[in-house]
């Protein structure tokens, strides 16, 4: 067990800090400004809250805020459900026909175009005459991160000691009652943080949104990319700072459920 | 043993229902996305004339077939356009993805080297952007390259330069963006592996004689190529369909296929010639989305 001790250099740390600089200034100076009193965006003129209360007085912007945060919230719960099943089909089904087929469609929506996504479900939603709408977004949202469900919940499922389902089952549990009983209690943590991913993804999209809502409802990134691209805003670095922190939240919950998770068995998924 | 078959058979039917909805609404739609590409430009609602339709039966199918068109991916090759932003694409991806893997990995193999306690703070630091909206992000940059933004006023104070320096609209701030979006991707893959390399390995190479230089090329380098496989799919391939950050901090004046799909889409209204472009996208991305599969699979699956 003698483990050497890596050096770390100097050039290990400088790489790391800068790294480090790199992915977070820019978000904390956004977080700063959100606190300016002036309207010019580049001027400071004083620590002040005008702007979040330009937000909590602009109806347009709240109705986004409220349709993304329940669209969230029901689209991360079906993701949840539907990727923790698939999960399970994956790491205890064995082998199945369509199997591959199964995982493909799983795996590869992680890395596909998100332009390529919203056209395919919008021109799905078209053919089948749905109005396009809180629901349209919904479904888009929840085939979107049920993946990223898929693959935190079956990481831990892999990484869990099978014996333990196999000795309730040998006590005389059903499969169905050893996997609530045993195996689910086991890999709560995961499916939390499943649902904590699939919520802050789908608070984050604006072009599979964009393809798949109607008139009339617009999702706040969307609301948000269409501020951003005539400029910078004041009000807009208040919005930012609000999802920011709403999602530092969702963080540390899901921090902490993959702590206990961890407790057991080492997480692959880096996610 | 028998005890995982029993269990396997319950397990089958939990995947029935997610397997469904994937196929409703991922392998479905991509049909449509192909059926629409071949079909005519229409100006109605919806803006196209569908080429064939499953109700009318058998007869009426054959015939629809018979007048497939394949003008717009004709369109797709005639017109400079979109061979341009074709080409765009690729090269801003290859370029990115190259950048992405110079910085990535210095910062992979540091936080590799930490001491073990250190390495989840590092890990859990790196994974933090990851979660915040990558919108915020791109704006985040926004409001430091504008005109009179930060990066500006802090070079005109340091009298690095005179005037200010027009940063956005530019391919450099594209660069910056895409490269500041994909970097906890392309680092957590490398650190993946980089942290389950054997440091005995390293002081053998230098027992021999290796210089630490001369090591790292000799050993940690080759050893780490699954990550490197791993984090340069992972970047490449979505980078490739990017739209929202070549709109917001590229120049107008070029287009990658995102963008152009997008205009086509949106602002022409011609869903066919759109759906081509898709087509023609996904068709470019097959190759690596099978290597990222493999990958993928090989990867979970050696965790049991």
């Amino acid at each position: 067990m003698a483990r050497t001790v890596t050096t770390l250099t100097r050039f290990n740390m400088t790489s790391l800090a800068l790294g480090l600089a790199f992915l977070y200034l820019p978000i904390v100076i956004l977080v700063i400004y959100s606190f300016n009193a002036s309207r010019l965006v580049t001027v400071w003129g004083g620590w002040s809250l005008r702007w979040y209360h330009e937000f909590f007085n602009d109806r347009a912007m709240l109705e986004a805020a409220w349709m993304s945060l329940s669209v969230g919230a029901v689209s991360a719960t079906l993701a949840t459900l539907l990727g923790t099943l698939a999960a399970v089909g994956l790491a205890r089904g064995e082998r199945f026909r369509g199997r591959a087929l199964f995982s493909g469609m799983l795996y590869s929506p992680l890395v596909m175009p998100e332009v390529i996504s919203g056209l395919s479900l919008l021109l799905l939603f078209v053919a089948l005459n749905a109005e396009r709408g809180f629901w349209t977004v919904t479904i888009a949202h929840t085939t979107l991160t049920m993946c990223f469900v898929t693959v935190v919940v079956q990481s831990r499922l892999s990484a869990l000691d099978r014996s333990l389902e196999e000795a309730a089952m040998d006590l005389g549990c059903d499969p169905v009652r050893a996997f609530l009983l045993v195996t689910l209690p086991l890999i709560v943590p995961a499916i939390v943080a499943g649902w904590m991913l699939a919520f802050t993804l789908s608070l984050d999209d604006v072009v599979i949104a964009s393809f798949t809502t109607g008139p009339g409802s617009a999702t706040l990134p969307i609301r948000i990319y269409s501020e951003v691209r005539l400029g910078v805003k004041p009000e807009i670095n208040a919005i930012c700072t609000l999802v920011i922190a709403l999602i530092a939240l969702i963080i540390v919950v899901a921090s902490f459920a993959s702590k206990l998770s961890n407790a057991r068995g080492e997480s692959a998924a880096p996610l | 043993m028998s005890a995982r078959r029993i269990f396997a058979r319950p397990a089958r039917h939990a995947a029935i229902a997610p397997y469904l909805w994937m196929v409703l609404f991922f392998l479905v739609p991509f049909g449509f996305v192909l059926k629409i590409s071949l079909s005519q430009t229409a100006i109605a609602q919806p803006p196209y004339t569908p080429v064939f339709d499953f109700t009318e039966g058998r007869t009426a199918l054959a015939a629809a077939f018979a007048q497939l068109s394949f003008d717009n991916f004709r369109l797709l090759l005639q017109d400079n356009l979109y061979i341009l932003s074709y080409l765009r694409s690729l090269v801003v991806a290859v370029t990115s993805t190259l950048i992405l893997l110079l910085i990535g990995y210095p910062i992979a193999y540091g936080m590799a080297r930490l001491p073990q306690r250190w390495q989840a703070v590092a890990m859990m630091l790196v994974i933090v952007p990851f979660w915040t909206s990558f919108l915020i992000r791109i704006y985040a940059w926004i409001n430091i390259l504008q005109h009179d933004g930060l990066l500006n006023q802090m070079l005109l104070a340091l009298h690095i330069v005179s005037a200010p320096v027009v940063w956005l609209s530019t391919d450099s701030a594209m660069y910056l963006g895409i490269v500041y979006s994909y970097l906890p991707f392309m680092i957590l893959p490398l650190y993946a592996t980089l942290s389950k390399m054997d440091a005995a390995l390293l002081e053998a190479a230098g027992d021999l004689g290796a210089s630490p230089l001369k090591a790292f090329w000799l050993v940690t380098f080759p050893l780490s190529l699954p990550g490197v496989g791993a984090g340069a799919l992972l970047c490449f391939i979505p980078i490739v369909g990017e739209f929202v950050i070549p709109d917001l901090l590229a120049g107008s004046n070029s287009l990658m296929i995102g963008q152009t799909l997008w205009l086509e889409f949106f602002t022409n209204k011609d869903w066919p010639v759109a759906s081509a472009a898709a087509v023609a996208l996904l068709l470019l991305l097959v190759p690596p989305l099978v290597l990222y599969d493999r990958l993928q699979r090989r990867q979970l699956e050696s965790n049991r």
